[in-house]
């Protein structure tokens, strides 16, 4: 990679992000070349351009179908999809929850400091009543949109809420998200310096704890009533289903892992097919 | 009420089957032609139906004939109806020479036709086991008119009630049986002779409609995922894929909508898959984002449109050329495409299998534009060649420092894929410099808008020739694409001119640089469209300059018959 023009306001949380999940990459050994990430539009977006991977920055909102296609396509690469609240739960809400439903073995970290950045400071599905921008002039009224608790009830494979601020616990929670087989998301809490004067580190730092030792992560009840929280926020690891993969169910490597771009149409057999045509 | 005197057919019968859905209107079908074909006879069949999964009026076209035929024609000569009220559907479509075949409680309220006979289909079902087996009777009845060989159907029955216990089959025997004897009682009668010559070389021909010679053909052409959401009348293509997707080692997603599926497709494909999006114009309309992706990012993506009439939810179960310009234009920004549109049942299998080599050759979005008729209909041909369009594969090993968008002289960029080779592969939906990064350089930009566009010139050496069929010297020249050429062909065919050629354009985009040379050779041109607007003829004055003299146009929902185009033909000849 040559010189990088970053394009994050000095102090951004993302530049935290960036760093944790960098270290984590190193940490758990994962080769460039092996790892793909898919993202999106919008500021966090642009973070997997700052570090070396094979990366498809596609469409606003429409990056778990891309990623998910891309697992299924090659199941021997490691696939993160990283962006943006607005992107994921905004634009992307639907593919949110089919991507959850299917689980495919992807890592999904999402970038939420609830305001949307690139476009200059609307609100974002995760910005919380309240809330005061140029367009929401008497503040957002409505709920706020919790990924947490929509994707313990759907059943997610692995749910967990990380805070930029704290580098070393967010690193690690990324570093079990990409170990876990199936769909993971990690919802990182940031602030927003220029467009988000509500929730800054300090709030997030005196609004947020983290679930202790004692928490039973498989108890999906537990799950969603911590992910109900909305005084102070949970941090850690909230969920854990362990099911089979997207690609682990797909009839195309039920007898051959190899990926689909090593493999040719069976002309033999669809030979057969056409003959059976002539009749009996 | 009956009409004593013999009615014989030569050459061409034409049956239709009309009654609601849920009668097995479509079991009568497949048998009936089945066993026609392997008895020697070409056979075409097209239906017609409502959006609705139970009642209605649907019909269903079969033509059997001793020459090739495969266009529609309005002619009924049998009329075999299982409701009151499809009667009166089929009405208008009756003449003087239609023979109806059918129960009296059935017709005698509706039918203002004269020749009408009274065949007890029920009660000779009830006698062979039960009124379930009424199909199985008339399948017989027009078998045995048609001079089926008796073993012919009684073989195709226990082929098609094979999974069936040996009781239902032999039932289903019986009813044949009786159906046999009933139609020998008519020909005994000398009401009703059918005198048709038989072919033994079309025994051996294939027997399928467009659905599965398009997913047959995606299937050669190496497709190994299916993204879709379903939408009438591209599911089809779905379902037959889903059938097959095991063993021939496809990935096929129902996904949550359209913009997924598209999304689903160019993944599959950066990852080094074939991917196919099959859809129809409304689910295409969601789909349009994600195609400006496939041309920013030169991905390489194939995109079905069954056509069916719109504007919105439209006419969901008729026919319609009305996408084209749609399918052009779709996408914000401007990228090279290319744009199939079949023809004949050869051509669903031959551009399907092709669409994947020419999208992964040139890293473009290749559509193929079909329609509820072409994927509907069913015709004999003599077979499928998997091997005829070999398999190339574009994508290269990577190196270390792999740029994706590596300036050329060519024009084209290797396409790599991840995880094959050492280098990155880096895509990305804003302007980007050679390495797949952002970028806001504008010289930049320019550069790349110019490499995109130079694929439009490269792809144009494998553009395929529109054909001409008729006299190379012409006066007149009719131009069609897609789904009405043999409706065209046909009915030219018996206008019988001399001085009148037609060209039909299996690609529709880029048009052939030899396009303008045969329209400029005619001293009138006349476009055929199933459309509003011609809109075939829109983006030929577009890409020419040329405008065409005529139009036929047709959009009630209905494909051209032949007699229509006969008619429509001769008034603008003469």
């Amino acid at each position: 990679m040559g010189e990088i023009d970053i394009a994050w306001c000095p102090g951004c949380g993302n530049f935290a992000i960036l760093n944790a999940l960098k270290q984590a990459l190193s940490e758990l050994e994962i080769k460039p070349e092996r790892l793909v990430v898919i993202s999106g539009i919008g500021q966090a977006a642009k973070a997997p351009h700052y570090y070396k991977c094979n990366l498809f920055n596609g469409l606003h909102g429409r990056s778990l179908p891309v990623a998910t296609a891309i697992k299924a396509s090659n199941p021997e690469l490691v696939v993160v999809d990283e962006s943006g609240d607005g992107c994921m739960y905004g634009e992307g809400g639907n593919h949110f929850i089919h991507a959850i439903r299917r689980n495919p073995d992807i890592t999904n970290i999402v970038h939420n400091n609830m305001v949307y950045g690139l476009t200059k400071g609307q609100a974002s599905p995760t910005s919380l009543q309240g809330f005061k921008t140029l367009v929401q002039r008497e503040g957002v009224f409505h709920e706020a949109f919790n990924p947490l608790l929509i994707a313990i009830s759907l059943g997610a494979s692995f749910v967990a809420r990380a805070f930029a601020g704290d580098a070393s616990q967010t690193k690690d929670i990324i570093k079990k998200a990409i170990s876990h087989k199936g769909y993971a998301l990690v919802d990182i809490l940031q602030p927003c310096v220029t467009y988000n004067k509500l929730n800054t580190y300090q709030w997030f730092k005196a609004k947020t704890y983290y679930l202790d030792s004692s928490y039973n992560p498989h108890d999906r009840f537990e799950a969603l009533r911590r992910a109900s929280e909305i005084e102070k926020l949970p941090l850690g690891i909230f969920y854990l289903n362990p099911r089979p993969t997207f690609e682990e169910k797909l009839s195309v490597y039920q007898e051959r892992k190899d990926p689909l771009y090593k493999r040719s149409p069976n002309l033999t057999r669809l030979t057969e097919w056409i003959d059976s045509k002539r009749g009996i | 009420m009956h009409d004593k005197s013999l009615s014989r057919f030569k050459e061409d019968v034409s049956i239709v089957l009309c009654g609601a859905a849920g009668q097995g209107i479509q079991t009568v079908e497949h048998i009936l032609t089945q066993t026609l074909k392997l008895s020697g006879y070409h056979v075409f069949s097209t239906e017609e139906y409502m959006s609705r999964i139970r009642g209605g009026s649907n019909s269903t076209l079969i033509r059997v004939s001793s020459k090739r035929i495969s266009a529609p024609v309005d002619r009924i000569d049998l009329l075999i109806p299982f409701s009151p009220r499809a009667v009166r559907h089929v009405q208008k479509r009756t003449s003087a020479r239609t023979i109806l075949l059918g129960e009296k409680k059935i017709y005698e309220k509706e039918y203002q036709g004269k020749n009408a006979i009274d065949i007890r289909f029920s009660e000779i079902a009830s006698e062979a086991g039960g009124p379930i087996y009424t199909n199985t009777v008339a399948v017989a009845l027009l078998a045995g008119l048609l001079r089926v060989e008796r073993e012919v159907l009684n073989q195709y029955l226990r082929h098609h009630f094979s999974g069936k216990d040996e009781n239902t089959i032999l039932k289903n025997l019986e009813a044949a049986r009786r159906g046999y004897e009933v139609s020998d009682e008519l020909i005994r009668s000398g009401r009703l002779e059918i005198d048709l010559v038989k072919n033994d070389a079309i025994k051996d021909e294939i027997l399928i409609d467009g659905v599965e010679a398009l997913a047959m053909g995606a299937i050669a052409g190496g497709c190994n995922f299916l993204s879709f959401y379903p939408m009438s009348p591209s599911t089809a293509v779905a379902v037959l894929l889903a059938e097959h997707s095991k063993e021939f080692g496809i990935v096929v997603e129902q996904a949550e909508d359209e913009i997924s599926a598209m999304n689903m497709g160019i993944g599959a494909w950066y990852a080094g898959a074939r991917g196919l999006a099959s859809t129809s114009g409304g689910g295409f309309a969601l789909m349009v984002e994600g195609l400006s992706l496939a041309g920013m990012i030169e991905s390489p993506m194939v995109v079905h449109i069954g056509q069916r009439p719109g504007p919105a939810t439209g006419l969901p179960t008729r026919t319609e050329q009305g996408d084209l310009l749609f399918a052009l234009y779709a996408g914000h920004g401007e990228f090279p495409r290319i744009i199939l549109a079949p023809g004949t049942i050869e051509d669903c299998f031959y551009l399907a299998q092709n669409a994947f080599n020419l999208a992964d050759k040139y890293q473009v979005p290749v559509f193929i534009l079909t329609d509820q008729y072409l994927l509907e209909s069913h015709y004999n041909i003599p077979s499928l060649d998997p091997t005829q369009v070999p398999i190339q594969k574009h994508f290269v090993e990577t190196k270390q420092g792999y740029r994706r968008y590596e300036l050329t002289e060519a024009g084209l960029s290797p396409r790599g894929i991840p995880g094959f080779g050492e280098g990155l592969v880096v895509l990305d939906s804003d302007e980007h410099d050679e390495e797949g990064h952002i970028t806001e350089d504008l010289d930049l930009r320019t550069k790349m808008v110019n490499k995109r566009f130079k694929k439009l010139d490269l792809l144009k050496r494998d553009v395929i020739p529109p054909a001409l069929v008729g006299p190379k010297h012409y006066e007149t020249l009719i131009v069609g694409w897609g789904s009405t050429y043999h409706a065209i062909k046909e009915a030219l065919g018996r206008l019988g001119t001399k001085d009148v050629a037609f060209l039909h354009f299996k690609q529709v985009y880029p048009l052939h640089p030899e396009a303008i040379v045969y329209f400029k050779k005619a001293k009138k041109t006349v476009i055929v469209e199933n459309n509003g607007t011609g809109q075939f003829g829109q983006l030929i004055r577009m890409q020419t300059g040329f405008d065409m003299d005529r139009k036929i146009l047709k959009y009630n929902g209905l494909p051209f018959s032949v007699e229509e185009l006969q008619e429509q033909l001769k008034s603008v000849l003469d």
